[in-house]
């Protein structure tokens, strides 16, 4: 049994097409995070699972049954909200028992359930408050809390942090995370912040533009991006892309005049052949001028993490960034020798952007 | 302000000061005047300051103007348009905005385009209607053949007839018929986050249950503010009712009943009793609107109208 | 207008308008269309036949010198009384908008003229102009025959603007101080750190600012100057002195129900409805320039 599956789907609004047609199936139990960047269709996606919004094309089917006709509340899903949408004249207690309300549920047994979620959440003390009286922190489990009560089959986040301030933010992961843990419900989080999308995700959906560009695990994903906008938008400071093409040599021609010794991508090195090349920060060493493969740069500038520190350099015209741990002063114009991790280069298609290497 | 200038404050205290002098003094003169006897109100100059004969022009007016009936009736037409209104307006702005149907737009535009017309515009041809409420509907089954067909089949000849004139139905629904309402909670519910609706729908509830737990709740203050508005529009309505109430003695209103208060020519000027009479007619709403007078404000610029 | 979150019902929706589409129908549009059909034809009042008069009925109302001077009237009562009262507000509103010590309840004063009736206002103003009466017709005592309204057209003219103008003054002040107070705290600030003291920020800053309220204001006073001055005259002089302050509205309601000449009023009520119309018209275009500004 899937728990939930989605078969083609496609959406359209007016004329325009949001969704392109995307297939992924989602284990029962499992933690999906949907990451993208804004526009990118993935909080329609949701949407069309949760029941919100139409499905153009193909099919949304839960534990195995086609949802598409279905109404929202029909679907045993919930789903947590980027503004929380709780019901400001309701208190805390209303907001999280209404649905159970709706449904008909005598009234002593929902202030039985309400206390229970309430007890998980933390929430307790706030019962007879309003939405307006609290923080942002306890407004957001307001809205986990409401999902819980009905105990669905399926969690539906839509963004739900992105209105908490960072320390909040880390702390309400840890917390999803945990209460995943304890109450083993299929989960589908929608965010555009890749840190918490690896942190939270059994399984990562990467999608750009309507398009599914990747499903796999967080570190499959990270070491090994299945197209050069998966690379680009996974790790931060993001992964080092050059343009360029192989010469004669086999060597691999970049900025001005640039060359690099990339033997170790024999296979690739047609000569004239354009494609990108891409190398994470931490996969760039800094070297001494003698060692074979160095690439001369100048130093931009540095940027200061605390442990470590980003070296912003120019090497013939492309822009390399190298994650160093070095303490020696390193003034802007200053000479530096870096090497490229030989096993760490990943190859992109100059033309489609998708990946050609395999690890 | 950011910064006190003694002299600016000054200034402003001055034009509030006179300000205030203009806007109350025809609420002064009319309570000075109704308080004092026929002599003193016919004093040249007269005396600024009230007098203590305010109860009797006040029971004088009221047995004059036949206040008690017409106050009443005044009060049934504002209670009935104020709420006719709050209901039908919240009911058709719902649908308008919360529901996804065809003619959607269409209903928006015939509901929107009574705003530009005001009854007193229109006079003449609402007035027309009003013998017969029905004729609408007659011509229209008139022209589709619908009375002669039904008539050479049943014998029965359709005549549909209702009529308005010295009704309250005849004073109330013609109200009701604009926009007023209608746009004021458009402009609240347009304001409703999206989240709203859906974290509703996927509680379970469907689009009843929205308006009754969620819509009708949150719009509180905003029915308020209709309610004021609606209320003093009504009460002082006073062209509408004076061509639709032949039959004033069962029907008048209370403002109707101010220009019978008026010293005739050349009768007795006992302004005295007419000031009592306008005293007690304007009461009411003014009344409302200083009770209700936060909730008025904001939901009168809202309705931008 | 758009939303993203509706329902999908087909009859639910049209249930919920019926009562307000159906009223609108029977007290709008049918009556509205039928004025039309008068003004085109002549019919005999209450009942009897009506035979087509095409635009006669305007060119009768067209040719008689009076309905041009009403028309001329109104747009002078209404282009004064509306000045009056704007500019009335505007001050009070300026100044309140300062929100000094114990100027709260007097801003909740200012708005009081809005409860009262059309007519009262007529009859409280009509005893304060009275000629007889001891306040403004006190100076009659001084100069015998200065003032008088039931005699001087003029005089009468001026007493039903200047207590129109009264009645707005509530209604205009909301406005007003409520656009007021919509102006960003940040820029009076900022104008505070341009060195404008507080005159200068309400002549360079505030009226600017609220340009798009005095313009709305401006629209709804004119058209309220057609349709409400009814009351007021109606109370004040009915008309006169020898329809001195007849406008509009009251020559409509005059002709149609004293006069029973149907056809006239009507055709009157459509040059008014145009009129109107395009006032609303262009409030309405001016509205929409007002949000995408904002």
């Amino acid at each position: 049994m899937t728990a939930i599956s989605i078969r083609g789907v496609k959406k359209r609004y007016k004329k325009t097409f949001v969704v392109h047609g995307v297939d992924v199936e989602i284990e029962p139990g499992e933690f999906v995070v949907i990451l993208g960047p804004s526009g990118c269709g993935k909080s329609t996606l949701l949407r069309m699972i949760a029941g919100l919004e139409e499905i153009t094309e193909g099919e949304i089917a839960i534990d195995d049954r086609v949802v598409n006709e279905l109404e929202p509340r029909e679907r045993g899903c919930a789903m947590v909200f980027q503004n929380y949408a709780l019901y400001p004249h309701m208190t805390v207690e209303k907001n999280i028992g209404y649905s159970l309300k709706v449904a008909g549920v005598p009234k002593v047994s929902r202030a039985e359930r309400v206390m229970k979620v309430a007890r998980i959440v933390g929430l307790e003390p706030y019962l007879d408050r309003r939405p307006g009286e609290l923080s942002g922190g306890q407004r957001q489990r307001v809205a986990m809390a409401r999902a819980m009560i009905r105990e669905p089959k399926i969690f539906l986040f839509d963004e739900p942090f992105s209105n908490l301030d960072a320390k909040l933010r880390v702390a309400m992961r840890a917390e999803v995370r945990k209460l995943h843990r304890e109450l083993g419900v299929t989960s589908v989080f929608v965010t555009h912040d890749q840190t918490e999308a690896m942190t939270l995700a059994d399984r990562l959906i990467i999608m750009n533009s309507g398009r599914v560009e990747q499903v796999g695990k967080p570190t499959d994903v990270y070491n090994n991006p299945a197209s050069r906008f998966v690379a680009d938008f996974i790790g931060s400071p993001a992964m080092n892309l050059l343009e360029g093409e192989f010469d004669a040599d086999g060597k691999f021609m970049h900025g001005q005049g640039g060359r690099l010794d990339v033997s170790s991508l024999n296979g690739y090195r047609t000569p004239g052949r354009k494609i990108v090349l891409g190398v994470r920060p931490e996969q760039i060493r800094r070297t001494d001028a003698g060692t074979a493969g160095a690439i001369p740069a100048i130093v931009d500038y540095v940027e200061e993490l605390g442990a470590n520190r980003l070296i912003h350099a120019d090497a013939n015209g492309s822009r390399l960034i190298a994650l160093d741990t070095g303490t020696i002063e390193m003034p802007s114009g200053a000479p530096v020798h870096l090497s490229l991790g030989a096993d760490a280069l990943h190859v992109f298609s100059l033309e489609d952007g998708k990946r050609l290497n395999a690890h | 302000m950011i910064e006190r200038s003694r002299t600016f404050d000054t200034v402003t205290y001055f034009v509030m000061a006179v300000g205030l002098i203009v806007v109350i003094a025809p609420f002064w003169v009319v309570l000075v005047a109704g308080s004092q006897s026929l002599q003193e109100v016919s004093r040249i100059p007269i005396s600024l300051w009230p007098s203590n004969h305010l109860m009797e022009n006040l029971s004088e007016a009221w047995r004059r103007a036949d206040l008690g009936p017409k106050l009443l009736n005044s009060l049934i037409v504002a209670v009935g348009v104020t709420s006719g209104k709050i209901v039908l307006a919240a009911l058709s702005a719902f649908a308008i905005v919360f529901f996804d149907f065809r003619g959607r737009m269409l209903s928006f535009w015939l509901i929107f385009i009574t705003l530009m017309l005001p009854l007193e515009v229109r006079i003449v041809p609402t007035y027309s209607i009003a013998a017969n409420a029905l004729s609408p509907f007659q011509t229209i089954l008139d022209t589709l053949g619908i009375t002669g067909l039904v008539q050479s089949l049943t014998g029965i000849q359709i005549g549909l007839s209702w009529n308005l004139l010295n009704s309250y139905p005849g004073m109330i629904l013609p109200l009701i018929a604009t926009a007023t309402g209608t746009f004021l909670y458009r402009q609240f519910f347009m304001t409703i986050p999206d989240e709203l609706v859906e974290a509703s729908k996927m509680d379970g509830s469907g689009p009843i249950r929205f308006f009754t737990d969620v819509l009708i709740p949150l719009s509180r203050t905003n029915m308020l503010a209709l309610a004021t508005i609606m209320f003093v529009y009504s009460w002082n309505q006073y062209l509408w009712p004076l061509l639709i109430t032949t039959d004033r003695a069962h029907y008048g209103t209370a403002v109707m009943q101010l220009k019978a208060l008026i010293p005739a020519q050349n009768g007795t000027p006992d302004w005295n009793v007419t000031m009592a009479g306008a005293l007690i007619i304007m009461l009411p709403p003014l009344l409302v609107v200083a009770f209700m007078q936060r909730w008025f404000v904001r939901g009168l610029v809202s309705t931008d109208k | 207008m758009e939303r993203r979150a509706y329902y999908r019902k087909n009859s639910l929706p049209w249930l919920l308008l019926a009562p307000q589409l159906l009223l609108v129908l029977i007290f709008f549009y049918w009556p509205t269309t039928q004025a039309l059909y008068w003004a085109f034809t002549l019919e005999q009042p209450w009942g009897g036949g009506n035979s087509w008069a095409g635009v006669d009925n305007f060119l009768a109302v067209f040719a008689d010198d009076r309905y041009w001077t009403t028309v001329l009237r109104s747009g002078f009562y209404a282009v004064v009384s509306t000045a009056l009262s704007m500019a009335g507000a505007l001050i009070l509103a300026l100044f309140a908008d300062r929100a000094l010590k114990g100027t709260g309840l007097i801003k909740g004063i200012f708005i009081w003229p809005y409860a009262i009736a059309a007519p009262a206002a007529g009859v409280a103003f009509r005893f304060m102009f009275s000629p007889e009466a001891g306040l403004i017709g006190a100076i009659n005592k001084l100069w015998p025959g200065i003032w008088d309204p039931s005699t001087i057209g003029w005089h009468a003219l001026l007493m039903v603007i200047v207590c129109h103008a009264w009645l707005g003054i509530g209604y205009n002040f909301v406005f007003f101080l409520a656009a007021l107070q919509g102006i960003p705290r940040s820029l009076t600030e900022a104008g505070a750190m341009d060195g404008a003291r507080p005159f200068r920020r309400m002549l360079d800053l505030q009226l600017p600012l609220i340009a798009p309220t005095t313009f709305f204001l401006f629209i709804i006073n004119i058209i309220s100057s057609f349709t409400d001055s009814f009351g007021l005259i109606d109370t004040m002089t009915e008309g006169g002195p020898i329809g001195a302050t007849t406008v509009m509205v009251y020559k409509i309601y005059f002709d149609g129900f004293k006069g029973l000449d149907y056809s006239g009023a009507a055709a009157q009520s459509i040059v008014l409805m145009i009129i109107v119309i395009a006032l609303t018209f262009i409030q309405f275009k001016w509205v929409e320039r007002k949000i995408h500004y904002s």
